[in-house]
């Protein structure tokens, strides 16, 4: 960790005044010529690490974070030209090396040296990244719904703010006037009563020459001019044409392709290798026995696809090939019978006692199964290693761990190890992990020429980092109004985030607990992380007791949120939106749920039709609360995109462990939801103010549940165990069945 | 070797005719805009036109391509200028997401749009249920369809009125 000598360049603070604003501190030349020399071109001038203006009037984005599809580089050049009142035809971005001055922690950091003092509305965001820094300090991430509120709050509208304040001393030093004479509007500044006025590009050099403000003040929202629109998104004209460069379409010269195969049992290593199995078959170059996983190297890919199939390997060695998935799920049980290992995660009152006083409880027991990513893009990384430096040329959600990690198995600095990011064919969290470029760095390693290794649709099913498997048990009391006064639940296995099993409901005793119980299956960052079962737990089993009570589940859930002003205009905005209160025909249902992940609000009302005994999605009205959209058509996306990722995992989705590995294998026996089996869906903002929330996560959560409670309308059938098409909701279906 | 006609132009490549057309067109021709997801031909994201037929590129030898026409996202709109107006709609609708299967999303809508200038949702469905998005834009892909329907039925119209040719019939057009 010796790396993270360098200072941080930014730090908070709060202006006298009460007025929120923020400052940037910048020691003149601590900006490395490294930087400079990666980020800036002849004639730019650089502003911080984050912005840099041209003599041709562009302005320059210098964004940390991958794009996947969420449309970040326009979003966070979007928070950065309106504090800068740039004119928007005139900005660009570049994606930002992965060196350590872009790294999350640097960000992060700043916070931590500068003011104590946090503004209110980045609280959130500050404790819940500092909790992840705190582990891994070499992060460069996209992920947790992250990138507006950390990096666009902190980097770009501070350093838009900083800049513009610059260039207007710039323009009040030339002109003989005072800063408060000047107005900037679309990337001019101008001087009213000289009538005099100036490009950006004119007052660059010299507003570069002065120190940025420690606080300049940020807009506030009924200030902006360019967030809250939708400007089209940058990425989308060369995703149209075949153009767009992803991991799996670069090409370098000589460069040869690798095709792998990890051992199918999870711990296996490789027992032998007989590279003569195939050393004579077409286009092969080379075996690598990478001690876990073997590799073909061949000219083609499809050639080193077919030898791959043909070489004769054998794994070993783990114990784990007689584990089942239903081994695992009675560990778990087991786990949570043995009640003295639980560790709590929540506790207010006394729900042992309230539960153990009370008329009516009502249990039930939930579980949901371990879900695979299944980026349309299988994992890739291209690799040229030689003269003692490595360039890896892959689609990564944290290229600077890659560095890390490739030039750990190399044994290189960092330093000599270049990430040239691409486009994301998908990422979802799984391109968080870099085993693929490991991989590819060792491969290379031992070859004098660049090298693809891509991965197969089989490979990348069974060699995931998975969403946990996990059993979730609750006990609630009813009083006599139906209304739950002691909530009590117990679960396998907590990742993150911290707060997702906690539910938003007017519940004064309280018991969260959980117990853990490991396997040999990797885990891994899956869109929404932990919300994504809690949600369904949660907001599967409130649906219950508001049926237990014979009440409305949308009425009970605002009888509950009722402290809650923000919570509940999502609920009741989802609810009058979808017309909760309307007729359905006999074989419809509707459901709702609400969940706050990632600092935005969403509620989800589903309508769904039963149709030869499953479940048909017909509609979904989202409404979402993210304090303030900044892009508002990419945040509808990014809901749409989350309802379609959580339903068909609702649906369909379900990784199985069978002989110690991975059952499933590709795309027909891991089914994806397609477009004849979409819902409509209309998607409704509202900006409730305060923190910024994330997008591309929350839409996930609540669907599941929501989906579910709209199929107990239909049918009477209370899923709780998913995928849901593993439920015959036949005309047997009206019978409530125990599939616990 | 072999030869084959790709986006109207005839290539000859140095590759074992049974290769599937896919690795051909990405390793061999160089046209990475058709992609790689399952090797089963259930995804979709492998699909290009043959004989203006879509087709899953990932399972076909390419010698079974021979003296046919393959059309690849980079040749749908050969010969015009601008852009295709299924790529246009789409960029109107900001259909994509990560785009990683939108080339064979557009290859078969263009296909669709071939044989039914004015599909409905059922003909939507039908002819794109093989091409699976994970980033979950079918709304938007649904929309981007209709749009190009229309702005096609119009400049059909403006240009039977100048006397021009037919409209832009995404590429199956070649020899």
């Amino acid at each position: 960790m010796g790396k993270w000598s360098r200072r941080a360049f930014i730090t908070a603070g709060i202006a006298a005044g009460g007025i929120v604003v923020f400052g940037v501190a910048i020691r003149r030349g601590d900006l490395s010529p490294k930087i400079a020399a990666l980020v800036a071109d002849e004639g730019d001038s650089l502003f911080d690490v984050w912005l840099k203006i041209a003599p041709d009037n562009t302005i320059t984005a210098i964004i940390p974070h991958a794009e996947m599809g969420q449309g970040v580089h326009t979003a966070l050049a979007m928070m950065l030209a309106d504090e800068l009142d740039a004119d928007w035809s005139t900005m660009r971005f570049i994606e930002a090396p992965a060196v350590g001055q872009y790294a999350n922690y640097t960000l992060g950091r700043g916070f931590v040296m500068g003011d104590a003092d946090i503004p209110g509305w980045l609280v959130d965001s500050v404790d819940g990244f500092f909790h992840t820094i705190t582990r891994a300090m070499k992060l460069q991430v996209t992920g947790g719904s992250m990138s507006v509120r950390m990096t666009g709050q902190i980097a770009m509208r501070v350093t838009g703010a900083a800049t513009r304040a610059v260039l207007l001393e710039a323009a009040a030093r030339q002109w003989q006037v005072e800063t408060r004479e000047l107005a900037v509007r679309d990337g001019r500044v101008r001087h009213a009563a000289s009538g005099r006025s100036a490009t950006f590009a004119e007052l660059a050099p010299a507003a570069a020459e002065l120190p940025l403000p420690d606080r300049p003040s940020l807009k506030r929202s009924d200030q902006f001019r360019i967030m809250g629109t939708s400007p089209p998104r940058w990425d989308i004209p060369p995703k149209v044409d075949g153009s767009a460069g992803f991991g799996i379409d670069v090409r370098l010269p000589g460069m040869k392709h690798a095709a792998v195969m990890a051992a199918p049992v999870f711990g296996d290593r490789v027992l032998s290798v007989d590279p003569s199995s195939v050393q004579d078959m077409p286009g092969v170059r080379k075996v690598v026995d990478l001690g876990d996983a073997v590799a073909v190297v061949a000219n083609g890919y499809w050639q080193a696809r077919q030898a791959l199939n043909r070489l004769d390997v054998r794994f070993g060695g783990s114990g784990n090939e007689n584990r089942e998935q239903g081994d695992i799920f009675r560990q778990f049980a087991n786990a949570l019978d043995a009640a003295d290992s639980l560790q709590t995660d929540h506790e207010s009152g006394d729900a042992d006692a309230v539960l153990a006083a009370a008329d009516e409880v009502v249990d039930a027991e939930y579980r949901v199964p371990y879900l695979a990513h299944a980026t349309m893009e299988p994992m890739n990384c291209t690799a040229w290693v030689r003269d003692g430096y490595c360039e890896l040329w892959t689609g990564s959600q944290n290229p600077l761990d890659f560095a890390h990690a490739a030039a750990e198995a190399l044994g290189l600095e960092t330093s000599q190890v270049t990430v040239h990011n691409q486009y994301l064919g998908g990422g979802f969290g799984r391109r968080a992990f870099h085993d693929v470029a490991v991989q590819a760095a060792r491969i290379a390693g031992e070859v004098p020429y660049p090298v693809k290794l891509l991965w197969s649709r089989e490979e990348d099913t069974r060699h995931d980092h998975y969403r946990q498997a996990s059993v979730s048990r609750f006990r609630a009391a009813l009083d006599a109004d139906g209304m739950p006064r002691a909530w009590h639940n117990v679960y396998v296995n907590k990742y993150d985030p911290e707060e997702a099993p906690h539910i938003p409901y007017a519940i004064a005793d309280q018991r969260i607990a959980y117990v853990e119980s490991e396997t040999p299956v990797p885990w891994g960052y899956w869109r929404s992380v932990d919300h994504s079962l809690h949600a369904f737990f949660t907001e599967s089993f409130i649906d219950e007791l508001a049926h237990a009570a014979g009440r409305d589940p949308y009425e009970y859930r605002r009888e509950l949120l009722a402290g809650q002003p923000r919570m509940l205009a999502v609920l009741d905005l989802a609810a009058e939106k979808a017309g909760w209160g309307d007729g359905l025909d006999d074989n419809e249902g509707r459901g709702i749920a609400i969940h706050r992940s990632f600092g935005t609000i969403v509620a989800q009302v589903v309508d769904v039709a039963i149709f030869d005994g499953k479940a048909h999605c017909k509609r979904v009205v989202c409404a979402v609360d993210p304090g303030f959209a900044v892009h508002r058509d990419g945040l509808a996306a990014q809901m749409e995109s989350g309802i379609v990722y959580g339903l068909t995992a609702a649906l369909y989705g379900e990784i199985s462990i069978r002989r110690g590995g991975v059952a499933q294998s590709n795309f027909h026996d891991y089914r994806m939801l397609r477009i004849d089996e979409a819902p409509d869906i209309e998607t409704h903002i509202i900006d409730g103010g305060g923190r910024l929330g994330g997008a591309g996560e929350p839409g996930t959560p609540p669907i599941a549940p929501a989906f579910a409670n709209a199929v107990f309308d239909a049918t009477g059938v209370r899923i709780r165990e998913l995928p849901v098409i593993h439920h015959d909701l036949g005309a047997a279906g009206r019978e409530a069945k125990d599939v616990a | 070797m072999i030869t084959l006609s790709i986006n109207g132009e005839g290539r000859t490549l140095d590759v074992d005719p049974t290769t599937p057309l896919l690795w051909v067109l990405r390793d061999y021709a160089g046209l990475t805009g058709t992609k790689f997801g399952c090797g089963i031909a259930q995804c979709g994201a492998c699909t290009v036109l043959i004989d203006g037929t879509p087709t899953r590129s990932c399972v076909l030898p390419a010698a079974a391509a021979a003296g046919r026409a393959v059309t690849t996202i980079e040749g749908l709109n050969r010969g015009r200028p601008g852009l295709h107006p299924l790529q246009q709609a789409w960029i109107d609708e900001q259909v994509p997401q990560c785009g990683y299967c939108q080339s064979g999303q557009i290859m078969a809508a263009a296909a669709l749009l071939n044989g039914n200038p004015e599909p409905d949702d059922r003909a939507i469905d039908v002819a794109m249920s093989g091409i699976i998005c994970r980033c979950g834009t079918y709304t938007r892909i649904r929309r981007g369809i209709k749009r190009a329907a229309l702005a096609i039925r119009a400049e059909g119209a403006n240009e039977a009125e100048d006397g021009a040719t037919g409209p832009p019939g995404g590429g199956t057009d070649d020899g």
